[in-house]
């Protein structure tokens, strides 16, 4: 993956995808905004969520014996995988030994992450995804650019081609005369997804939640797919990260009520699958959990940086996001994108490629992330945090190293910044406050900006001009609190 | 009033004291105007702001040991800038403690709590939104991210705004979104922060505004660049430079 600032380049000059973002963005955020209103106690429901993840988090070794204990007890099988590679043996293991040559898929992250569709499809097995922008994105040769909507870069009439080119190769075709209309659109999706329901024998999900205490999965969802998923296959394989835990029953309550509000802007969703091992003629008979380390306890060792395994995926601070509205999801390189990505994903893979490397400066540092996010993770604190894991392994030998290095030096102390100056208002007075249009080296900012131009006087020349020309002006004594006086000599010339 | 003027330690900031001086000169002048007595150690270079958020937190680390041996002796710190104000209250406690030193992010903390933006410390501390001036022009205001989101300054801004004789107020749309400067932010991630100053250029010349003012000269460097290429005719002031002017020596 090229790095976020050479794909974001890319993805700026596509005005389609930039239109496309900033209307969908601007919807949700407003919808957000309306619903977050309504709840008097907001900041203490985005404190309680913070609260029971934390809780799970820091003891998330004996939460997770507990959630294996009672899936187990239930009649669920629980595996355990380190990494992408251990999980997606896994799975594929199961689905080769029911002998299935398809799987349905509920939108899941994880899954993604591993690239679990990759590697079935690698072993002649098809994995249709059934959400709806999954299946945009899925049929259209596309990646996610956004954690909840998926294709939030493409309009309607994008998927309506889309639909109509592709699905007839893969199951049920588009109907001849398919229009952009969401209800036309929702239509030829569910028609052609209802076959494959009917039909598959093995379905794969994720999880929003995994309750320890009850050993139940949780999933979330507005269209009903991921019910047909749950429901109506032999074999359910869940691959859950391990950071999905939560203590207790109780816990559920809180994320019901922060979620959909931060993530699709409604009171609550359309959708809550809620399924607790095995029940004798009633869903799966036979319900796997394959659950997921690949990088999380890493992140869990570092103190300040495991608060975004606090994450429940909601996408609030991509909508929110300037930087990702502009630059688009597929800038991030990664399933994760926006804020949460730049912070996920180079804590999850290490800072050692180009694109996580970059990561860290994928933002403008605005806040707006933070003020969003319904567990309060501190995203601008955590991104200066991996800046400065990312100059540290650089261990100084960068070319921005060395000029950091010399403008602290310079700032170490005001006679060497005095000094400094007098060549800056040496070049404010040649210039004689004219406008510059380029400067050689600054090629990165002058592109489409003006240079300001520097002073012909700084404001410590300014000062201690002015003391001489009017000296009832001049600093004198300063008054201490209890009354003594003293001049301080920083403030003599 | 309703206690005597206090003495107040301006903090110039590096970036102003550079390349802004009219941000500070008038914060000289505003302060004195309401009675303040103003002084300014000489010793401050620059808050580290730059170096901590590009990474470089062993480059910052000194200046928040000279900031404090700079200004822990004062009651009152006023700034010209919420990001320096910023970087103070919420970064310098980090970085000495990243540093080992408690004692030094002790002190950090103990003074970051004197610290003020300047519109904090009109409103907070002096207790005033009416400061005398006369700005006779349609204005846009644009709250910069870290006195909004990191400060919390509210609508302390724009109370001293609407209070500026002969002003015509305007509202910017989306006036809180990022103008896309963020430091180094500009130059590492020039076209997405060229694309984010664009569309603030838009809304500030959708406004009709003949002066876009914020409190913050970075952000307003930024935006009044983009908005400079374009000959769009619109001026930028800082929020300073507009609360000093008065009839006799306007902005």
């Amino acid at each position: 993956m090229p790095s976020f600032q050479r794909a974001a380049k890319e993805a700026l000059a596509n005005t389609q995808q930039r239109r496309n973002l900033a209307h969908a963005t601007a919807t949700i955020r407003a919808k957000r905004a309306a619903v977050v209103g309504e709840v008097d106690r907001w900041e203490e429901l985005r404190v309680a969520g913070a609260d029971a993840k934390d809780e799970a988090l820091h003891h998330l070794p004996h939460y997770l014996e507990q959630l294996e204990t009672n899936l187990t007890a239930r009649g669920a099988t629980v595996h355990w995988a380190r990494d992408a590679d251990e999980a997606n043996r896994i799975v594929l293991d199961i689905v080769r030994a029911k002998e299935a040559q398809e799987v349905v898929k509920v939108k899941s992250m994880a899954t993604q992450e591993i690239e679990l569709n990759e590697r079935l499809e690698e072993a002649g097995i098809h994995a249709w995804e059934t959400d709806l922008a999954e299946l945009i994105v899925q049929l259209g040769h596309d990646r996610p650019s956004h954690i909840l909507v998926p294709a939030i870069h493409r309009n309607r009439a994008e998927i309506r081609e889309i639909f109509r080119r592709e699905m007839g190769s893969v199951g049920r075709p588009a109907p001849e005369d398919l229009t952009d209309e969401p209800a036309r659109l929702a239509e030829a999706a569910r028609l052609h997804l209802r076959e494959k329901f009917l039909r598959a024998r093995v379905a794969v999900s994720g999880a929003n939640f995994a309750i320890a205490d009850t050993g139940t999965l949780v999933v979330v969802e507005s269209e009903g797919n991921g019910r047909m998923c749950l429901t109506l296959p032999e074999t359910l394989i869940s691959v859950v990260g391990i950071e999905k835990v939560l203590p207790s029953f109780e816990d559920l309550g809180t994320m019901l009520q922060l979620l959909p509000r931060s993530s699709t802007g409604e009171r609550m969703n359309p959708y809550t699958s809620m399924w607790t091992g095995v029940h004798d003629g009633d869903g799966p008979q036979e319900v796997h959990v394959v659950l997921l380390d690949n990088g999380r306890s890493h992140v869990l060792a570092d103190e300040l940086g495991r608060q975004a395994l606090r994450c429940i995926r909601c996408s609030a601070c991509l909508n929110v996001c300037p930087v990702y509205e502009r630059a688009g999801g597929h800038a991030y390189g990664s399933v994760y994108p926006g804020p949460i990505g730049a912070i996920l994903n180079p804590q999850l893979r290490g800072t050692g490629s180009e694109v996580d490397k970059s990561l860290p400066y994928a933002s403008s540092l605005c806040g707006a992330c933070f003020e969003a996010c319904p567990v309060r993770i501190d995203i601008p604190t955590l991104l200066v945090h991996l800046r400065t894991q990312v100059v540290d392994e650089a261990s100084g030998r960068s070319p921005e190293a060395t000029s950091m290095r010399a403008a602290a030096w310079m700032f170490g102390d005001h006679r060497r910044l005095e000094a400094a100056q007098r060549a800056a208002t040496l070049g404010g007075r040649l210039l004689g406050g004219r406008t510059l249009r380029s400067v050689p080296g600054l090629g990165a900012w002058t592109q489409a900006r003006d240079v300001p131009t520097p002073p012909r006087e700084t404001f410590r020349q300014w000062w201690a001009r002015r003391r001489q020309d009017d000296p009832g002006g001049a600093p004198g004594p300063v008054r201490q609190q209890d009354g003594t006086s003293t001049t301080t000599p920083e403030e003599e010339t | 009033m309703t206690t005597p003027a206090p003495t107040v330690a301006l903090f110039a900031t590096c970036f102003n004291d550079t390349m802004w001086p009219e941000a500070p000169q008038a914060t000289v002048m505003l302060l004195e105007r309401l009675g303040c007595r103003v002084v300014f150690p000489r010793e401050q270079t620059c808050c580290g702001q730059m170096f901590t958020n590009t990474g470089y937190a062993d480059e910052a680390t000194p200046l928040v040991r000279r900031f404090v041996d700079t200004f822990e002796r004062y009651d009152h710190v006023v700034a010209p800038s919420g990001s320096c104000v910023g970087s103070v209250r919420e970064q310098h406690g980090m970085l000495a403690r990243r540093a080992g030193d408690a004692g030094l992010a002790e002190a950090a903390e103990r003074t970051a709590t004197k610290v003020r933006e300047l519109s904090e410390f009109l409103v907070d501390v002096l207790g005033v939104t009416d400061v005398g001036a006369y700005f006779p022009h349609r204005t846009t205001y644009h709250p910069t991210c870290h006195s909004l989101r990191m400060l919390h300054v509210g609508d302390k801004p724009l109370q001293l705004l609407r209070a500026v004789r002969g002003i015509d107020l305007v509202e910017l749309p989306a006036a809180s979104e990022c103008c896309g400067f963020g430091g180094t932010f500009a130059v590492k991630n020039a076209d997405t922060s060229i694309a984010m100053g664009s569309d603030k250029a838009r809304h500030v010349r959708e406004t009709g505004a003949e002066v876009l003012v914020a409190g913050d000269n970075s952000c307003l460097a930024h935006i009044g660049g983009v908005l400079g290429r374009q000959r769009s005719g619109v001026r930028t002031l800082h929020l300073a430079q507009v609360l000093a002017s008065t009839e006799e020596d306007p902005a």
